[in-house]
């Protein structure tokens, strides 16, 4: 274990992690009711294969992914109410709605996983069938990355455990108390992509699952699993920073990992991919912390995919009174979702809800003009000039916005966080991004609509051809015959046949 | 439960422009100091006369393009216009043209151009020039009492050694007069201490970064070693211009104005050498004596140039 020169700028931030840590990740009783949404948090609905009525188990397949989406697996034996759009921790989404019939038995075709007899691309087959996402927040399915990175021949398999945003602890947690699990997802996980080498990477504020991971690495005296300490600066667990960080290797601005031989994982997926292959349970739960100043007794929770943000809020001893709550977030204080309601289920994507108080978060000051004085530079980790970025997307400058590579701005918050004018600099940009998005979106149909267009041209020109050919034709047969028949106009008028 | 909408990051650090202003302030006081004790009170008229001057200009401006004068008139950066005008200004000139110098600082060098942050000139050095330039004869005619600071362009230790030079005598020679002292000019060595001290704390608060500092103090100091050493006889060496003239106060407080410096931190450091090296030339072989200002103009005259040609490799691009 060794600390690296970490990336360029970042921030060293109070954490907020100590309270949920106080105590052991909670088991939550499995839900009453599950809200399971069909965007688990990558941005695509998976396919339900189930209608309201039919009975469920946990780890029953209700609906397939779709590419951008993994499997998805009852979470709780029951029945399948309905399928509506209800709240998510992305806005709004369709949801799987199963009553629980309390009894809570698995599907019948749930049975572990001899993995090591498996070649790589049938494994990653059986990943996929569990429904594995990535936990660290993307919920993108890590069975697609897995046979990506083979495909390249990668030769690093990186499990991110950096977990640097404020408040987020539930990958601390985790690799705590399961480091075992975490070490067993990372050889299995090895086994799927081909690589040569897995490093766990966890930042050094982290020094008890550090510890844990080691001793876990040494008990299963697998050689080419190694754990790297890190320093705690945010946003160092950002993939692209990360891989910077450990392998000294750049991702191309229009590239993936793999292109440089990497596939990164989060160590919450690992140990979901544990699981798995121990007891053939599907991703069907996961270590969420709900923690701020809202709730009684801030906590990480293992809970069922699905399980209302009320029910995980119960289980921290509910709400404060004062100070009241003033957001909910699912995330973290610098990249999260504030929510409108707690009415979302837990999805695989959600990592964090963070019941925050105007202590937690304080409303910042008036808005003032760009002093340029560049400390949005200073701790950019992608490089970019925040302050030239708000101007050109103050005056809307395609060509500037692209020259100061807004597509390369990830969106961590760093740059809102320094700004002395206050200026929301990450919404800013969001919404250029919006803005350009629905640009080439309008580019694009109006190119497909002259597309059309011309194609209507030459078919409408090529009928007319057509019909000016068959008028010909018939005008000159008409004549041929007329010439032809003029002479044997004595001959009994049969039919023509030429 | 219902909760606030918001969008992210929900924390920020709460710094904000008054405190970058008033903490620039506060790096002044000691520059302010020395003043007062080597020129008495003339500094503090001065300096009373600019902050009322630039405040009520700027309460007007903002009447006139109809913005809400609360925060802006807060953010204090209308003082620290008025204070480096003021700290520049021979003590003992008129009330009215210290008005007018600031009134063209804040109205013309700011407001102008849109107020806070866009502004492609430093006001205060905009208030400088158009007084030196208007009125030579007054800003040349530095208080009795010492030897007279020569501030941006003192018609002491520099302008000394400029006529000094100019009647063929050696720097050696020239250097024995009143006006200098033991390293640089005899009170703005003084000065140039302080303005160091107080740039330096503004470097440890992180209220500037170092690149422009060492690039203009660089941009000075090489040049003149170069020189020195080729011909000692010609050319003052890099101790005497770090420590003459308006040198440190140029260095920390006015070329690392950030609205109308480059933006990068290459960007910086092309605009700090450039302006150091321009000061250098102007005291040199210019008509003025000293060069600060028009070397800060003429950078800031550069900077867009020099922001399109300086910005950084973006994470996952390649070289070049």
């Amino acid at each position: 274990m060794s600390a690296r020169p970490a990336m360029r700028g970042g921030l060293r931030l109070d954490g907020h992690k100590s309270r949920p840590l106080e105590q052991p990740v909670f088991v939550a009783a499995p839900p009453r009711t599950a809200v399971v949404a069909l965007d688990q948090g990558s941005g695509e609905d998976a396919r339900p294969l189930v209608t309201p009525g039919a009975t469920v188990r946990v780890g029953t397949r209700v609906a397939a992914g779709r590419g951008g989406s993994a499997d998805l697996h009852s979470p709780v034996s029951g029945v399948l109410r309905e399928i509506t759009v209800l709240p998510t921790p992305r806005g709004t989404g369709h949801c799987l709605v199963i009553d629980a019939d309390g009894r809570d038995e698995p599907d019948p075709g749930i049975a572990p996983l001899d993995w090591q007899a498996l070649e790589g691309t049938s494994l990653i087959e059986r990943l996929d069938a569990g429904g594995i996402a990535g936990l660290g927040g993307a919920a993108f399915p890590a069975a697609a990355k897995l046979a990506t990175g083979r495909e390249a021949g990668v030769d690093r398999l990186l499990l991110n455990g950096a977990e640097c945003e404020p408040w987020i602890c539930c990958d601390d947690a985790l690799m705590r108390e399961r480091a075992g699990d975490v070490v067993l997802g990372a050889r299995v996980m090895l086994a799927a992509c081909g690589a040569a080498r897995a490093t766990i990477a966890v930042e050094d504020d982290k020094p008890q699952a550090i510890a844990a991971l080691e001793a876990a690495v040494a008990v299963c005296g697998d050689g080419r699993v190694e754990v790297l300490g890190l320093p705690a600066v945010f946003p160092l667990g950002a993939e692209g920073p990360l891989i910077a960080a450990v392998t000294g290797r750049e991702v191309p601005h229009d590239g993936l990992p793999p292109q440089v031989g990497v596939v990164c994982h989060n160590v919450g997926t690992a140990a979901a991919v544990a699981r798995l292959v121990r007891d053939g349970m599907p991703c069907i739960a996961r270590v969420v912390t709900v923690t701020g100043s809202g709730v009684r007794r801030p906590a990480n929770i293992e809970a069922r995919i699905g399980t209302p943000i009320t029910e995980l809020v119960a289980a921290c001893d509910g709400y404060t009174e004062a100070p009241s709550p003033r957001h909910l977030i699912a995330g973290g204080s610098l990249t999260g979702r504030a929510l409108a309601t707690d009415a979302a289920g837990l999805t695989k994507g959600l990592n964090c809800v963070l019941v925050a108080t105007a202590d937690d978060l304080p409303p910042r000051g008036p808005e003032m003009p760009c002093i340029r004085c560049g400390d949005c530079a200073t701790v950019c980790p992608a490089g970019l000039l925040p302050q030239q970025l708000h101007r050109a997307a103050r005056s809307d400058d395609a060509d500037g916005l692209a020259r100061f590579g807004l597509a390369d701005c990830i969106e961590c918050g760093c740059c809102d966080y320094v700004c002395p004018s206050a200026i929301p600099l990450t919404a800013r940009f969001r919404a250029a991004r919006a803005r350009h998005r629905q640009h080439e979106e309008q580019r694009r149909r109006a190119t497909e609509a002259r597309a059309r267009y011309d194609r209507h041209q030459q078919r409408i020109a090529a009928e007319a051809e057509r019909e000016r050919e068959a008028f010909e034709d018939a005008r000159r047969r008409a004549r041929d015959g007329a010439e032809r028949s003029e002479p044997a106009s004595d001959a009994s008028g049969g039919p023509e046949r030429d | 439960m219902e909760f606030l909408a918001a969008s992210p990051p929900y924390v920020v650090a709460g710094f904000s422009v008054r405190r970058v202003m008033l903490q620039v302030l506060l790096a002044l006081l000691p520059v302010a100091a020395v003043q007062l004790w080597l020129y008495g009170p003339g500094t503090l008229r001065l300096l009373a006369i600019a902050s009322i001057t630039a405040l009520a200009c700027e309460a007007l401006a903002l009447r006139l393009r109809r913005q809400a004068p609360p925060p802006f008139l807060r953010d204090g950066s209308v003082l620290v216009t008025a204070a480096l005008l003021a700290l520049a200004l021979p003590p003992s000139l008129p009330w009215w043209l210290a008005v007018f110098g600031t009134a063209a600082a804040v109205l013309l060098g700011k407001h102008a151009y849109g107020g806070l942050g866009q502004n492609p000139f430093n006001p205060a050095m905009v208030g400088y020039a158009v007084l030196l330039v208007s009125f030579p004869l007054e800003m040349t005619r530095w208080s009795a009492p010492g030897a007279g600071w020569d501030a941006l362009t003192g018609a002491t230790a520099l302008d000394a050694l400029r006529t000094g030079l100019r009647e063929s005598y050696t720097i050696e020679e020239i250097r024995r007069g009143a006006e200098f002292g033991t390293i640089g000019a005899a009170d703005a060595e003084w000065v140039n201490l302080a303005a160091l001290t107080g740039g330096l704390y503004l470097l440890a608060r992180r209220i500037i970064r170092w690149q422009i500092p060492l690039a203009m103090l660089l941009g000075i100091a090489l040049p003149a070693a170069l020189a020195h050493g080729l011909d000692p006889g010609a050319h003052a060496g890099a101790v005497f211009h770090l420590a003459s003239g308006a040198t440190m106060l140029g260095a920390f407080f006015i070329a690392t104005d950030p609205v109308s410096a480059a933006t990068s931190d290459r960007g910086r450091l092309v605009y700090g050498a450039g302006i150091g090296l321009l000061t250098w030339i102007i005291r040199s072989y210019g008509s003025y004596p000293d060069g600060v200002a028009f070397a800060v103009l003429l950078m800031n005259l550069v900077v867009p140039l020099i922001d399109r040609v300086t910005v950084p490799r973006i994470h996952g691009h390649p070289k070049s």
